[in-house]
């Protein structure tokens, strides 16, 4: 009797494993965002990259929603997603995108901005990247959705292209 | 004789309780550190972009006196639990921690079950 | 045409191991002591055509061949010859036909050199080992086939990364094959046993040797691979506890289990049970240890390229080899009756293999824990080099302390008086850590305790290693050797985790750093061509300012172009007191370079004691050999 039993748990046990491996092979290993979705974001204080006005998250209450976008002047993914940020500025009024500027000259991002268009209603400066740090990012360009509450609705890596442009329409309608 | 043995032993063994004085050492916690951007490489050993970045926040931080965990903490809830390669003590990873010393008991177990069956058998 | 010839090879090596199973299950059944003729032909012909297509594949990087896929993925016509060659074994299909290769070796020689056992064992064992060779196969052939061929044939390879065209690099994928491929033979070899009821000591010395040879190249495996991180990745350490390494290091906790465990069977013909139970296990976890790095389930710095569907075919494979085995192991075990008193030599191994497998326990769910968590609840945690510090280094301390006193112990029963003499031997090891205390500055109270019983250990084996030659006790010298260059790994390392001197900042050229009492000043910066990259060099003067000693030290960065890349080449500068560690890499976008600059003391003892408990393995077989 004892036998079949630590047969019975051996076997259980080895199947487990073994479906549990299978399972693994499925998973996507990339980093997701789910979790974060939700949260509410940091307390932060930045600084222009025009004069010396502030903003902190105070300020992004009065809007119904923000866009935090992190971009550069050298980074080539930004350049391709700048126009979609334009486009979403124009074609929706209860969404304005916050514009922060990671890791690059104050110059450069005037040029980039008088380049391709300026979809921001206020520009940050990240000279050194920490602010990035506190928003959780991990490249550039990368997303942030918030409501007027500052609560995460949505999460986006790399760059925004027609469809995620679309899905950010849906979520903040 | 046994005595004197004991009492060196002591003494001796009193050289081991000494230990280092604990300063906040920015290497471990970049060693502690999982870059996200590579592929299993540790903030210390990483040359990216991000690796980089982090390195700058821990260090204000440490400036600031914050203390290993609250830095730690920092960032886990920023980034999520696996941003740290010391899993934390929480339900997750209760399991974790707690396996390898029940097998190591369970193996104990084992072995001493033997030596008495041996001990048993040996008398029969 | 290679390619061609390549495919043929292998499909005849394919029908080979068909023929084998097929005639050895009918030898099986004749009354005659020896095996058929025929058999013995068919494995010659089976070893001869597995290592002509390894050498075809070879041929095939040597002359550049891009008409095989697998020579256009992973080499280009600028690289070294050297590389070239191992190129062929850097890569999935390669390495994969490695493992036939080695899976056809065992088989053949176990075959030729087991004469004296049992016949039906031997059949068995074969024809178990050639359905893992069968396995292996069809997987390369259906997944995985390096003589694939590409038209209209590139004009040009994609290149080897970088990162892998070094010496090192380039025996330890064989090395650690040997290792853990070779102890597919006593997984078969133990279904053999069971079902030919060929058990016991006879058992014992048919796989004995086979288990040291693994042993052997395991340890030589893992160590050489060490040494490449060290010297190639420019981290400066040399065990990261990453998924790959973990899968390296649990077969050689099984195998090191093992090795003693047939000892005691071979002895005292008994733990035969556990023995087999070991021989299976080794086996099943060197093909988990490679599911776990190809399938692309774990994140890791050393993966090959990624691809599921090979998980998926390991997974199926890992399955059968383990349903097999646990089905055959019910039906066929006996009770087994142990009579071991507590301070016999049976249970210092016994107590050995118990803490191997504990060790083997935690590395093993460290490793797999991560993506049971992410499977069942979706969460993801890392699991790194602090888990496993915490929970193996306190575990080593009564390790070491069995390791010494069990040697000294008899079989069947101890004498008292042996126990006491040892006392005095621990009481030097007391007062050897309390002088260096005094040298090195004082260490936490587990590393005090690790340093002491290491001590112990290395002191003990020096002691018996004098005792053994003045007896003439050869039998003695592998155990001493062995157990000493543990000691003095575990030693060294410590010392080393302790007092290396790791610092980590930003510099420009003409910028001086003072530090941990050196200087370093950032002279300069040339840039190179070379054959297949651009060097950029730094030159660092560094001065010891106790010593007033100056050096200089250049480390590289190297641009590649076949594939793009960059790699990071450290300086290092191996006395035998401590070694000089410099990295540079350049922070984006701006003059400044990230410099890493370490002080490691004892690395070379390190890598000399791994080397030394290798020896001890090696000397066990050339003693039996001169035995015969």
């Amino acid at each position: 009797m004892k036998n079949k039993f630590s047969k019975i748990i051996i076997f259980g046990f080895v199947i487990s494993f073994l479906s549990i491996f299978w399972l693994g092979l499925k998973k996507d290993n990339s980093y997701n965002t789910k979790d974060l979705i939700g949260g509410k974001i940091t307390n932060f204080q930045l600084r222009s990259i025009y004069n010396s006005d502030l903003i902190t998250e105070e300020n992004l209450k009065k809007n119904q929603f923000t866009l935090i976008n992190f971009f550069a002047s050298w980074c080539a993914p930004c350049r391709l997603e700048h126009k979609y940020l334009v486009k979403l500025v124009n074609q929706k009024k209860n969404i304005k995108i916050l514009g922060i500027n990671f890791k690059d000259k104050k110059n450069n991002a005037k040029t980039f901005l008088n380049e391709l268009g300026d979809p921001y209603y206020f520009v940050a400066e990240d000279t050194d990247g920490k602010a990035s740090i506190l928003f959780g990012i991990y490249g550039i360009p990368e997303s942030i959705l918030i409501d007027k509450e500052l609560t995460v609705i949505k999460k986006i890596i790399g760059p925004i292209d027609q469809e995620k442009l679309e899905e950010i329409f849906r979520l903040i309608k | 004789m046994i005595l004197r043995k004991i009492i060196i032993l002591y003494f001796l063994l009193f050289t081991c309780l000494q230990s280092k004085e604990v300063k906040i050492d920015l290497i471990e916690i970049y060693k502690n550190l999982r870059c996200l951007v590579c592929q299993g490489q540790s903030v210390a050993d990483s040359n990216s972009d991000f690796a980089s970045t982090i390195k700058l926040v821990v260090e204000d931080q440490v400036k600031e006196g914050k203390t290993k965990e609250e830095i730690y903490d920092f960032l886990i809830s920023k980034y999520g639990e696996w941003i740290v390669y010391q899993p934390s003590l929480n339900k997750n990873n209760f399991l974790l921690w707690f396996l390898p010393y029940l097998i190591l008991v369970f193996g104990g177990l084992i072995i001493f079950f033997i030596i008495r069956k041996s001990k048993h058998n040996k008398a029969n | 045409m290679l390619s061609n010839i390549g495919s043929i090879l292998i499909l005849s090596v394919l029908s080979l191991s068909l023929l084998i199973i097929y005639n050895s299950y009918l030898d099986l059944k004749n009354n005659n002591q020896l095996i058929k003729k025929s058999i013995y032909s068919l494995s010659l012909f089976q070893i001869t055509f597995t290592i002509l297509s390894f050498f075809t594949l070879i041929v095939g990087f040597i002359y550049s061949d891009f008409s095989i896929i697998n020579v256009y993925e992973n080499s280009h016509s600028e690289k070294p010859l050297f590389y070239k060659i191992a190129g062929s074994w850097g890569n999935h299909e390669g390495s994969l036909l490695l493992w036939i290769n080695i899976l056809v070796l065992f088989s053949y020689l176990f075959l030729i050199f087991n004469h004296k056992h049992n016949k039906k064992f031997r059949l068995y064992t074969l024809i178990f080992q050639n359905f893992l060779i069968l396995g292996f196969i069809i997987f390369l052939l259906i997944n995985s086939n390096p003589f694939s061929s590409i038209y209209p044939v590139p004009l040009d390879g994609l290149g080897l990364n970088p990162i892998l065209q070094d010496p090192a690099l380039a025996i330890h994928p064989p090395l650690l094959y040997i290792g853990f491929v070779g102890c597919s033979i006593y997984f078969s070899a133990a279904i053999a046993s069971m079902l030919s009821e060929y058990s016991g000591k006879q058992f014992a010395l048919a796989i004995k040797s086979w288990v040291q040879i693994s042993w052997v190249f395991q340890t030589l495996g893992i160590t050489v691979g060490s040494i490449w991180a060290y010297y190639e990745l420019g981290w400066g350490g040399f065990w990261f506890w990453d998924p790959v390494e973990n899968a390296s290091l649990l077969p050689w906790f099984a195998i090191s289990a093992l090795m003693h465990s047939v000892m005691v069977l071979e002895k005292r013909n008994t733990l035969y049970e556990w023995v087999i139970i070991l021989c299976l296990l080794t086996f099943i976890l060197s093909v988990t240890g490679t599911f776990l790095v190809r399938s692309g389930i774990l994140n890791s710095v050393h993966t090959f390229a990624n691809d599921p569907s090979r998980g998926l075919y390991i997974l199926l494979f890992l399955s059968l080899m383990v349903f097999t085995s646990l089905i055959i192991f019910f039906k066929k075990r006996k009770k087994e009756i142990y009579s071991f008193k507590s301070s016999s030599k049976e249970t210092f191994i016994l107590a050995n293999n118990w803490f191997m497998v504990f060790f083997l326990a935690t590395v093993l769910i460290g490793t797999i824990y991560p993506i049971f968590l992410d499977v069942i609840t979706g969460a993801k945690v890392s699991v790194g080099p602090p888990f496993y510090n915490t929970v193996i280094i306190p575990l080593v301390i009564p390790f070491l302390l069995l390791m010494t006193f069990g040697p000294q112990s008899s079989w069947i029963k101890s004498k008292k008086k042996t126990l006491y003499k040892t006392f005095y031997i621990l009481l030097g090891a007391f007062i050897i850590n309390s002088t260096l205390f005094y040298f090195f500055g004082s260490f936490g109270f587990y590393s005090n305790l690790i340093l002491i019983t290491a001590t112990f250990l290395i002191l003990h084996s020096v002691i018996d290693a004098k005792k053994s030659i003045k007896n003439r006790k050869t039998f003695e010298y592998p155990r001493i050797i062995s157990h000493l260059g543990f000691g003095m790994l575990v030693f060294f390392i410590g010392i080393n985790h302790h007092h290396s001197i790791e610092t980590d900042f930003n510099l420009k050229v003409g910028e001086t750093k003072i530090l941990y009492g050196y200087e370093l000043f950032f002279e300069n910066i040339t840039i190179e061509p070379n054959k297949n990259y651009k060097s950029i060099i730094g030159d660092f003067k560094i001065t010891d300012l106790k010593k007033n000693y100056t050096q200089y030290l250049n480390p590289e960065i190297r641009v590649y172009t076949n594939p793009e890349t960059l790699t990071y080449e450290a300086a290092i500068k191996s006395k035998i007191s401590s070694d000089l560690y410099l990295t540079m890499s350049n922070v984006t976008r701006s003059d400044f370079y990230n410099i890493k600059f370490q002080n490691k003391p004892f690395m070379i003892w390190i890598w000399i004691s791994a080397f030394t408990i290798a020896l001890g393995g090696f000397v066990q077989l050339i003693l039996k050999k001169n035995e015969k």
